[in-house]
């Protein structure tokens, strides 16, 4: 398949930005996304260009690394995929594709399509774990729970911090983040003792860092590549208000 | 030089105990007067930060990533092991240390693994304590399947995700020392170097990835947990980013390498589908619970596989090893699936790649039943390859996956430069020749939660507080400006080839010869080869961009410079060891029906390599492997 691509090139966070064109030739519909990048950026350096700087570790869809606007959409046009995932049989020969970073005031431009994300890691760091030390932990079958509300927690713990809810609110709301891991601790016993602190902490921390508000659109479930549910922000405000 | 374990003395199931009573203790009060580096995020460098850091100890922990919580851990899918005995199906620590030098094929050292099974059941309990979100019966108790290796069900399990529960407890542990102050965390930093003061792991040398800055930290410890290798051969199922460098620098700086030719081929992966593939996909173990595996009885069959019927098929696991099936070991599984590909009997393009077929536990369990077991797996499956595994029998093939060796460590998890530790896939010490499934995790976790916690401390107690050293020290400044001095020589070069193209080219050599069998001619071949490839490298590369700003292909070149030199000492390692054990399978030593042949006489030992320079030979030291409690057999599935 040959491609047009139109990518978005930004030195630094200080630079102004814009879109680049470039061509995409002979893309097998087996590679992934990434590897598509790869093969761009092979050529860019061997022409003496500077290959486009993109985040990505894993390339197996859970580290939540890869944070591609493709066309528009967080991740692409695929349900439940994230950019590592999403391979170019997705994709027709001729199409032009659209490579943007995350846009969001709380995720600032690090480089092309690499953003800063550290505003999710300062979010968890206001609260979202149960305070325990390492050792003198009860035998952990002495606290039995429920199998559907470990399902549902685990539902909820599934969230790969990967931002493109937030990329993809108009709002740039990390609502659905936060509330993943509130109710993935509101869920369980273990999360009990600190449940108004955490989910108070947590959305302050959410606020201070330049998060929007939720307004119920929910184009942040259709852009999880996780598949987490917008139910979750049901359960976060509850927590909230009974904090 | 002699390598000391230190193992403690009295019976195996008291060391641990009788140690831990006796170790040297810092008073509470000294402990912030120490500062202890630690180098990665996963499992075991995430656990270790926070642990120290609730000990009292200031704490300063880097990573490559943009976050703590995307470490390589977190693709770990199957489970964990733990001898919790939960199933009453005769599980203890004994065993589970049993099946884990019997799985290691008998080369990984009696006392770290007894400690490890001990320490295994504590994990549980903690991780639960956090709130990791475990599979559970109806009943509220912990649900736990079986793993290869094994003929107990001790795998603990979060779907198929349990390496992410398992990395974000330690990395929300990690992350409230932090809020709290006491971890201070460098996210997308690189460790370039280890400082060396008095022969003492004093402080690093870190480049900044974002502004290319390059400075130096010292402190009273510093702690490797910067996980494998893998990479040396490109193509493998490690992130992109897992690399050798900071062990590797530390071997240069004078800690041994021990057993690198020990790496692990992981029997189920996605096969490769065409030359831009960039990394593989593995498809968790625990596939093999239900998961029948199978090639036709011709050679070169092209039909459906839902068109050969059962008579035609050869389920070679299950006839090459009645008892232990499907759920074979590793090294045994991945062997045997390239044994029938090698004669022609593989599956897919080019024929690299075995069934992997769940029709008849569809049949038998439905398939409501086996997508909530492995519904997440199955979904990426098809993502990768665009078949569907309900339909179809997914196609599998062995990659590279974990990597046995490392930094040799003693039992206190110390290198022999005093003062750096190696926890994790970084060390060398539990695992012996073969991984046993869902081994890697808990090992991280027991290195990192409540093991160095303690070995860490004898060795602070016995240095004293106060004695940190000045970054003006001479051994910083030379350290600093031979790291930069690396970093320009890259940018300078200014040739005609791009980093990824010699680590392609590095990585086929280290397949096609040291991959899942090596011979003594392949790998004189590869040990002439890669100094051809490095030479080159370093006239021709090509580095674009600059380094005082985020400039991935200068990470890439340092990592794939590292790697050029690694593979090397790879190949040195399995050329030198003239027996087959575990992932290491020497095609000179088989048995007549093709199994592993083991040399005790010869081979029963660690070997630790010494750096003496760039394609100089290094110094092979021994450390002799003592079977006291369990007697050298041969391994046997049948």
């Amino acid at each position: 398949m040959d491609l047009k691509l139109k990518v978005w090139r930004q030195k630094n966070a200080k630079e102004k930005g814009k879109i680049v064109n470039y061509d995409a030739k002979g893309i097998s519909p087996d590679m992934s996304f990434l590897e598509m990048i790869d093969v761009v950026n092979e050529d860019l350096i061997v022409k003496g260009d500077d290959p486009i700087a993109f985040e990505h570790d894993c390339r197996e869809g859970i580290c939540g690394s890869c944070n591609i606007m493709i066309n528009g959409e967080a991740h692409g046009p695929l349900p439940g995929v994230t950019t590592c995932q999403l391979h170019m049989r997705s994709f027709k020969d001729g199409d032009t594709i659209y490579l943007e970073p995350w846009r969001a005031k709380a995720f600032p431009v690090i480089k092309d399509l690499v953003v800063d994300r550290s505003g999710f890691d300062r979010i968890i760091q206001s609260g979202g774990f149960v305070s325990i030390n390492t050792g003198g932990a009860p035998d952990a079958n002495a606290l039995p729970i429920p199998k559907k509300d470990a399902d549902v927690a685990m539902d909820a713990a599934t969230c790969i911090g990967c931002g493109a809810c937030v990329a993809s609110c108009k709002n740039a709301s990390a609502m659905l983040f936060v509330s993943a891991k509130v109710s993935h601790l509101a869920l369980l016993p273990q999360g009990q003792v600190e449940k108004k602190e955490r989910v108070k902490n947590m959305v302050n921390a959410m606020d201070k860092e330049g998060f929007g508000n939720c307004t119920n659109q929910y184009e942040c479930e259709a852009a999880c590549p996780k598949d987490i549910k917008r139910d979750f922000i049901r359960v976060l405000n509850k927590e909230f208000i009974l904090s | 030089m002699s390598l000391d374990s230190k193992i403690p003395s009295g019976p195996l199931e008291k060391k641990w105990d009788d140690y831990k009573s006796h170790i040297k203790l810092v008073n509470p009060a000294n402990k912030r007067k120490y500062t202890v580096i630690v180098i990665g995020t996963g499992l075991a460098g995430g656990s270790a930060s926070a642990t120290l850091a609730e000990l009292g100890y200031n704490v300063k922990t880097f990573c490559f990533q943009d976050s703590p919580r995307r470490a390589h851990s977190i693709a770990a899918q199957g489970g964990i092991n733990a001898a919790k005995n939960y199933q009453n199906d005769g599980d203890s620590v004994y065993r589970l240390f049993y099946d884990t030098i019997k799985g290691g094929d008998f080369r990984a050292r009696e006392a770290n693994v007894y400690r490890l099974a001990q320490v295994s059941t504590n994990i549980i309990d903690q991780c639960v304590a956090q709130g990791v979100p475990f599979a559970r019966e109806y009943g509220g108790h912990l649900d736990n399947r079986s793993f290869g290796g094994a003929q107990v069900s001790r795998t603990f399990y979060a779907k198929g995700q349990t390496g992410q529960q398992l990395l974000l407890g330690a990395y929300s542990a990690l992350s409230r020392q932090i809020g709290l102050g006491n971890v201070k965390m460098y996210p997308r930093t690189e460790m370039l170097d280890v400082v060396v003061i008095d022969g003492h792991a004093k402080g690093v040398v870190i480049r900044d990835l974002v502004t290319g800055q390059v400075t130096v930290h010292s402190a009273d410890a510093v702690v490797l947990a910067s996980g494998g290798y893998g990479n040396v051969f490109y193509l493998s199922t490690n992130a992109k980013g897992s690399n050798v460098t900071a062990t590797f620098r530390a071997y240069k700086k004078g800690a041994f390498f021990a057993n690198p030719c020990y790496t692990q081929i992981h029997p189920t992966c996605i096969p490769v589908s065409g030359d831009h593939q960039s990394k593989l996909t593995l498809m968790s173990e625990s596939l093999r619970n239900d998961g029948r595996i199978w090639v036709p009885k011709k050679q070169g069959d092209t039909r459906n596989p839902a068109d050969i019927p059962e008579s035609e098929r050869d389920y070679y696991l299950e006839r090459k090893y009645p008892s232990y099936g499907n759920l074979c070991p590793r090294d045994i599984a991945s062997r045997s699936a390239k044994e029938v590909c090698d004669a022609g009997f593989g599956v897919g393009p080019g024929g690299q790649g075995v069934y992997l077929d769940f029709s008849s536990a569809i049949n038998r369990l439905g398939e409501h039943t086996i997508a909530e077991r492995y519904g997440n797996l199955f979904q990426m499956y098809e993502q990768i390859t665009g078949e569907n595994p309900y339909k179809v029998p997914m196609r599998i093939y062995p990659a590279v996956h974990y990597t046995m060796g490392g930094l040799w460590v003693d039992y206190n998890l110390m290198s022999n430069l005093p003062g750096l530790f190696v926890i994790g896939e970084a060390n060398f010490s539990d695992h012996g020749a073969n991984r046993l499934g869902a081994s890697a995790l808990m090992q991280g976790l027991a290195d990192g939660y409540f093991v160095l916690p303690y070995t860490i401390g004898n060795y602070l107690a016995e240095v004293g507080f106060g004695k940190t050293p000045s970054t003006d020290h001479a051994e910083f400044k030379k350290a600093e400006t031979d790291a930069n001095t690396q970093l320009n020589k890259f940018l300078n070069i200014k040739g005609k080839r791009t980093v990824d193209s010699f680590h392609k080219e590095l990585g086929k050599i280290m397949w096609n010869n040291c991959g899942m069998a090596r011979t003594d001619k392949s790998l004189k071949e590869a040990l002439v080869k890669i100094p051809e490839i490095r030479e080159e490298f370093w006239k021709n590369v090509n580095v674009p961009g600059s380094g005082s700003d985020l400039n991935q292909s200068l990470e890439k070149a340092g990592r794939v410079a590292d790697f050029l030199e690694f593979g090397e000492l790879l190949c040195l390692d399995a050329l030198t060891r003239e027996e087959s054990c575990g992932g290491h399978f020497r095609t000179e030593h088989q048995m007549d029906d093709g199994e592993a042949k083991r040399d005790d006489d010869k081979f029963c030992h660690a070997t630790a390599w010494e750096w003496k320079g760039v394609g100089a030979k290094p110094t092979e030291h021994r450390e002799k492997l003592e079977f006291e409690n369990i007697k050298l057999a041969t391994r046997s599935y049948k």
